[in-house]
């Protein structure tokens, strides 16, 4: 007896949804591009219809987009006058601070008709956070400030949530839903665009966010738990000299405290990914990011007492490791070519002896 | 000041239905761009054009006092679709300051994974970008003629590419629905695949260091790379002919089509792909292996190389203001005053640049931009030349041709052509080509360029892998030089990021960047006026270009404006604002909202 209904002719609870995409914070557009080398799921799995039981997506995103200028913009017009319902805000690029200064902008996306100045993303965050269903902050510009708002800036940048207010709700009564990462990873995003979707469908409960809003099942370990070169941490074999395949922890590598499953996923399909393939972690999926991981190519504050513990135990296990590697490395003695089987069978009938 | 264009009042015979457009943003680009537009519908023409940006973040002010190994790290976030090129530039001239040269290995795996950026990004706007401005929906929206033309006209090279008509290719264009858009969507995944193997992620890399790559040299890493190069080599086999079956459709449905986001012939490459055998990143030998370069650094004008040199490229770079919102710098320190051979450094070189903003209210009549005006000085004449990149390619198989240099087996420049040979395949035989210079500098021949240097990179990415496999075979796999940072120091790289030229400038001081100036290709093509009055090349390439579209200012969509500014491959945060000098508005109206957009078409 079936408890979950098949799927199969069920209508969503929200028919449409659009999605807003914002690309002129202070960012790269490197967010955008990377959801276009998302596969699990991609694009056009979202935009064409691929996965059952969602509502139609419309994605107004200005790196994709068939319309230009009014025509396109027209959508963040119909979006601020509550026109466009439901919509997903999500926003690249990290939130300047338009206020430290008298007249200009930092950032601005189209022109005000009656002012012939620009609209500044200020201005447009403003006009359409009140009315979006939910807000998804991409990459670690938008989530929390990143690299354009690193000590030293001139832009005053920060994160939405510092922006809006950590504990900024939607309309619907959802945080501001942050995938850090610098760009971010293509099928995170993705990935937490599709439960979102699910979840607007009705067919999956709220979202289950972290105390820095990221998706619990996304950020909920570190880069070492899931690097594949953690085994010669254990056995305290660190790398010397980059383009060693060894733990890199030494020469700057961040990834016991950093919260990222890129070791897990790699970067595309399993291809690529930080310390995993010999680039050390940065840190570019956490608040703190940049500053408290500069200069990068240093071993971390805390990572040489730790790494000389393992040294220690690593030397031991390595040992012992090793007679055990020896052992498994031979085939057991039964496999030859002699005229008679020495597998422990007694052969009754084999007539030979 | 020869290198303006011709004043676009004096080929407006007469202001009448003068019209003001705008198109802000302009999308399928990477960055924020608006269009602000005079029209004059009597002479069919756009009349003049201004260049601005929108965004500001101020890259030079906040990496000063930072750590220099830090530089590329920290560049790399400047661009989204190429930061790897701002890595791989900041990695030269970080090389050069501190003076190492990495193991060969890297400079293969590093050549590998940049041939793979171009091969991505080259393809993915070409066919996902702009090809949208030549599919069907859109031909049938601005060009209905063209569209009746394009469905009787037989693709000349059909049996290569599988698209019988004109009509077929710009169908399988749609955006979505295509069937060839949705193909370059998948081959730009697996480029990045490509790309991930070398250079760890897309699109801000992990493996790159100064001295070399952490990326471990092994046969599984080659094997995955080749056999993903061999599937995209078989798709440039049909890409291709594709394209010259569009692309000369258009100039014989549309004659006068040259004209459209055509320029005088300034056009400025800075070389790619590193010589480990030659390189050794001492700006004192520069020229020597600037020259060894597998795609040569060079300046076109008027269609004559002025230089292959490097020494002289870094030295006629000049940074000018004049409508951009920034304080000038003649007061400030001057940082460089000789390069390394002796010769002096101008105060407006990126060396000696000092970034003061100074955010104000946008005024067309004065400072209206925060891009700053890039121009190269030509000593033979005083000129500060307003060069473009023309996107990238072009420029590089144009300095490339001209110079002769360039031969691999795979590629071969013959001083006025660049042979690619691609070598059999699964399902096709071996293939050669040749990129012949053409006869303008325009917006076809910029999007044609694009699609031959795919063909380029993915033959120069044969011969990179050939060397590395013959590095891997004879066991010489260590992949990083150790180095010091100096108290003391400069550092410059060149490179080509995917849509033109770059370089990055660095002075170290106590141990720390002092100073740091990347310039990338957009601000040299979307440049606003100069102190001396000279427009940027997007500015001058748009005005004048004729309209061909066939509808009135009621349903205009701009169609060729589009073409005319995409074919730069915009890419950074900025615009291109026009206006009318001496015209009077007659009427003034916002782009119409004629389009249906991706919704509506997936809503169809």
């Amino acid at each position: 007896m079936a408890t979950v209904a098949p799927l199969l002719h069920r209508a969503p609870d929200v028919k449409e949804i659009h999605v807003v995409w914002m690309t002129t914070g202070l960012g790269c557009d490197g967010d955008s591009v990377s959801i276009t080398a998302a596969s699990l799921p991609s694009i056009e799995d979202l935009v064409m219809g691929a996965i059952p039981g969602l509502p139609t997506v419309h994605v107004h995103n200005p790196v994709i987009a068939y319309e230009n200028g009014d025509d396109f913009l027209k959508y963040w017009y119909q979006a601020a006058a509550g026109k466009l319902d439901p919509f997903v805000l999500v926003m690249e690029g990290s939130i300047p601070n338009e206020k430290i200064k008298k007249e200009g902008y930092w950032a601005a996306l189209g022109t005000d008709s009656r002012t012939g100045q620009p609209i500044t993303t200020n201005e447009w965050i403003d006009r359409l956070a009140p009315k979006a269903l939910g807000i998804v902050c991409a990459g670690t510009c938008a989530t929390y400030g990143g690299i354009h708002a690193m000590e030293g800036n001139p832009t005053g940048a920060m994160g939405l949530a510092d922006y809006l207010g950590w504990n900024w709700r939607s309309k619907a009564g959802l945080p501001i839903v942050n995938v850090p990462g610098c760009p971010v990873q293509p099928d995170n995003m993705m990935e937490t665009l599709l439960y979102l979707l699910y979840q607007v469908a009705g067919l999956a409960p709220m979202i289950p966010l972290d105390d820095q809003l990221r998706p619990k099942w996304l950020f909920g370990q570190t880069v070492h738990e899931g690097c594949d070169r953690g085994g010669y941490y254990e056995q305290g074999e660190f790398a010397k000299g980059y383009g060693s395949p060894e733990c890199l922890v030494k020469l700057g590598c961040w990834g016991p405290v950093v919260n990222c499953n890129v070791t897990k996923r790699g970067w595309m399909d399993g291809i690529g990914g930080c310390p995993n393939v010999g680039g050390i972690c940065i840190g570019c999926t956490m608040p703190g990011f940049p500053d408290k991981f500069m200069p990068f190519m240093d071993e971390p504050p805390g990572a040489a007492g730790s790494s000389a513990v393992s040294s220690i135990y690593g030397l031991v296990i390595r040992s012992l490791r090793s007679i055990t590697h020896h052992t498994a490395n031979k085939e057991p003695r039964w496999r030859h070519r002699r005229s008679e089987l020495t597998t422990g069978y007694q052969p009754a009938h084999y007539g030979n002896g | 000041m020869e290198t303006a264009t011709i004043p676009a009042t004096d080929t407006t015979p007469k202001a009448a239905n003068i019209v003001e457009m705008s198109w802000d943003p302009i999308t399928r680009i990477v960055g924020s761009l608006g269009i602000f537009t005079k029209i004059d519908f009597t002479n069919r023409k756009v009349v003049e054009c201004h260049s601005t940006s929108s965004i500001f973040r101020g890259y030079s002010i906040f990496m000063k006092n930072k750590d220099p190994r830090d530089a590329h790290f920290i560049t790399s976030r400047i661009c989204g679709i190429c930061g790897d090129n701002h890595a791989t530039c900041s990695v030269y001239a970080q090389n050069m300051a501190y003076g190492i040269k990495p193991p060969p290995i890297a400079e293969w795996i590093v050549n590998l994974g940049e041939a793979a950026e171009y091969m991505f990004d080259h393809n993915i706007f070409q066919d996902n970008l702009v090809g949208v401005d030549f599919c069907e929906k859109m031909v049938r929206e601005t060009n209905p003629g063209v569209w009746e033309k394009a469905q009787k006209t037989e693709a000349p090279h059909a049996n290569d590419h599988g698209y019988r008509t004109i009509a077929d290719i710009m169908k399988s264009l749609n955006p979505f629905e295509g069937e060839f858009y949705r193909e370059t969507l998948q081959v730009s995944r697996m480029t990045r695949e490509m790309f991930c193997l070398m250079e760890g992620r897309h699109v801000h890399p992990s493996t790159l260091y100064p001295g070399g790559v952490g990326t471990v040299p092994s046969v599984q890493l080659f094997t995955d790379f080749l056999i993903r190069l061999m599937r995209y080599i078989e798709f440039m086999k049909k890409v291709v002919p594709l394209h010259d079956d569009l692309f000369d459709f258009f100039y014989e449905a549309l004659p006068g089509y040259e004209q459209v986001g055509q320029r005088r012939i300034l056009l400025g490459c800075w070389g790619s792909f590193q010589d480990p055998d030659v390189c050794d990143y001492d700006y004192k030998t520069m020229d020597r292996w600037g020259k060894a370069m597998y795609v040569t650094p060079g300046i076109v004008v008027d269609g004559e190389l002025v230089t292959t040199n490097l020494v002289d490229i870094n030295l006629g770079i000049r940074i000018l203001l004049g409508s951009s919102y920034y304080e000038d710098w003649e007061n400030q320190e001057t940082f460089v005053s000789t390069d390394p051979l002796g010769n002096p450094v101008d105060k407006r070189h990126p060396w000696n640049q000092t970034t003061i903003p100074k955010p104000q209210k946008r005024n067309f009549g004065d400072k209206y931009t925060w891009v700053m005006s890039p121009r190269w000085y030509d000593k033979r004449t005083g000129d500060h030349l307003a060069l473009d990149t023309g996107g990238g390619p072009i420029a590089r198989l144009w300095a490339t041709a001209l110079a002769g240099l360039v031969d691999i087996g795979y590629v071969k420049a013959t001083g006025n052509s660049v042979k690619i040979v691609l070598p059999k395949t699964a399902m096709k035989p071996e293939v050669e080509f040749e990129w012949k210079i053409p006869k303008w500098s325009n917006a076809i021949e910029r999007d044609r360029a694009r699609t031959y240097f795919q063909a380029y990179a993915a033959a120069a990415a044969m011969y990179f892998t050939e060397r590395a496999m013959a590095e891997l075979h004879a066991g010489r796999t260590k992949t990083f030089t150790p180095f010091k940072v100096p108290q003391e120091a400069i550092g410059c790289g060149f490179h080509e990021a995917v849509r033109g030229v770059l370089s990055h400038h660095m002075v170290i001081r106590g141990g720390k960047i002092a100073n740091y100036h990347p310039y990338p290709p957009t601000p040299w093509n979307a440049n606003p006026r100069d102190i001396y009055g000279t427009p940027g090349p997007y500015e001058d390439a748009v005005q004048n270009t004729p309209i061909f579209e066939e509808n009135g200012p009621d349903k205009f969509k701009g169609i060729d404006i589009m073409r005319a500014v995409r074919s730069f491959d915009p890419c950074l945060p900025c615009g291109v604002h026009m206006y009318l000098g001496d015209g009077k508005i007659l009427k003034q109206m916002h782009t119409p909202t004629a389009y249906a957009g991706l919704a509506s078409v997936k809503s169809e």
